[in-house]
């Protein structure tokens, strides 16, 4: 869904006026993008004609609506609404302790802020809980984050583009801000939430990659087979970061 | 015993989250939040004088992220360590569980150590320091005071020069009327 906002971006910036958007007709994808607050979402991008909001009113496994962020604001306000319901999600879907809100509200929260900080463009971020019975034998969150903005290389090149010579490139951008924790601000402090957020993500045995330009790195557990980078993809314009946590397994 | 040679001054962050920033917030997250809490924080230092003592209390804040703990407390401490003409020691009260790693991390992050209290009544002392930092801090904690003459029995002739470094650091205090050396938990234990 994310993915579908970010699109519609570009083809936006691409023709004059807002491109058009089909939505599905199945019940079952129509309850779930209403369930994501799809259509709240998709009204600043796209043009399209609203249905009747289905599938909601029973329990649900959204941690966190669709929401946009392109402020601080937006970052409080992300914050507050995960403080309302994902403490019962992470603790009844995933086993973890009642503290863990305030670890994952941490990881929102920087997450969100590399959006406005790094990227300099709006993007989208949400969470939900999935039953991976099939796939990994037990639940996931996931957490999904998008913008549209100017990616990590974009962010990074005035700084430190120099010293990897010939080698500058999608890839060893991500390398430098996912695993040196490299950032365009000279302040020390700074560069620390995605290293912060890895350690927790491995702490709770999850997954993290980012994807930006033509690359894509990631920091997988031993359950997953994603290899930790991969080059030569298709470009993405800015970046997407998605972040899975595991249930966790019983002792 | 009664001398008070420092008079704390209480900072509620929850306080101050909202009157400095919206009362519409009620967590300590982003940068620029942590930067106005910050600077509301020296504002009212700056009215303290040339030596002071701050309580900085965390108890009501529920969320506190990485980007927030480096503005509240890291910077915090550098720019007053930095600041030749001023003296300001600092304890953090109210730093939890769920707080605790956000302060560690940027504390370690920027060679910092700091006095918190991590439960009622109980105080660390957290981030980079020594061995010998650690054993005089916790000889100084457990006694509260530490007479000038006391000091060559206490301490092990490292120990003392890293009692020196703790006073130095921000992270005990020497009164320069008696000598007498102080835990910052007991110059703030009437405020808790």
């Amino acid at each position: 869904m994310l993915a579908l906002l970010v699109a519609g971006t570009v083809a936006a910036r691409a023709q004059e006026g807002r491109p058009k958007l089909q939505l599905p007709e199945n019940a079952d994808v129509g309850g779930y993008l209403a369930r994501m607050g799809f259509q709240a979402a998709a009204r600043e991008v796209f043009d399209f004609e609203a249905t009747p909001r289905r599938g909601g009113g029973g329990p649900s496994d959204v941690l966190l609506e669709i929401m946009s962020v392109a402020a601080n604001s937006d970052v409080h306000e992300v914050i507050d609404r995960v403080q309302s319901g994902a403490g019962a999600i992470l603790s009844s879907k995933l086993g973890y302790p009642a503290t863990a809100v305030v670890q994952f509200s941490v990881i929102l929260s920087e997450v969100c802020q590399n959006i406005i900080e790094h990227a300099e463009a709006p993007g989208w971020v949400a969470a939900q809980a999935y039953n991976w019975t099939k796939r990994l034998g037990r639940y996931v969150v996931v957490i999904s984050v998008m913008d549209v903005g100017r990616g990590f290389r974009g962010s990074l090149t005035d700084e430190h583009s120099a010293r990897y010579g010939d080698r500058w490139a999608d890839a060893t951008a991500l390398e430098a801000a996912f695993l040196h924790g490299l950032t365009r601000f000279p302040d020390s402090g700074r560069g620390q939430g995605i290293q912060q957020i890895r350690r927790q993500v491995r702490r709770w045995d999850g997954a993290i990659t980012i994807r930006s330009g033509t690359a894509r790195i990631g920091q997988v557990p031993e359950w997953d087979d994603t290899p930790p980078l991969v080059d030569g993809m298709s470009p993405l314009p800015g970046s997407q970061i998605s972040i899975i946590l595991p249930a966790r397994l019983a002792e | 015993m009664s001398e008070r040679p420092i008079d704390p001054i209480a900072i509620d962050i929850g306080e101050v989250l909202q009157k400095s920033v919206t009362s519409l917030y009620s967590s300590l997250v982003t940068r620029p939040t942590g930067r106005a809490v910050r600077m509301a924080i020296e504002t009212q230092l700056h009215g303290a004088g040339t030596l002071s003592l701050s309580l900085i209390d965390f108890s009501e804040v529920v969320i506190i992220d990485f980007s927030c703990a480096d503005e509240v407390v890291a910077k915090l401490l550098q720019q007053f360590l930095a600041d030749e003409a001023r003296d300001a020691f600092f304890v953090f009260r109210g730093v939890h569980e769920p707080h605790r790693d956000q302060i560690e991390v940027v504390l370690a992050r920027q060679g910092l150590a700091a006095v918190l209290e991590t439960e009622p009544d109980r105080f660390e002392l957290v981030g980079v320091h020594s061995g010998d930092e650690g054993s005089a801090w916790r000889t100084l904690e457990e006694r509260g005071t530490v007479e000038p003459e006391e000091v060559e029995g206490l301490f092990t002739g490292d120990q003392r020069a890293a009692l020196d470094s703790l006073v130095g650091r921000g992270l005990a205090f020497r009164s320069p009327q008696s000598g007498r050396i102080h835990a910052l938990s007991q110059l703030v234990a009437h405020l808790l």
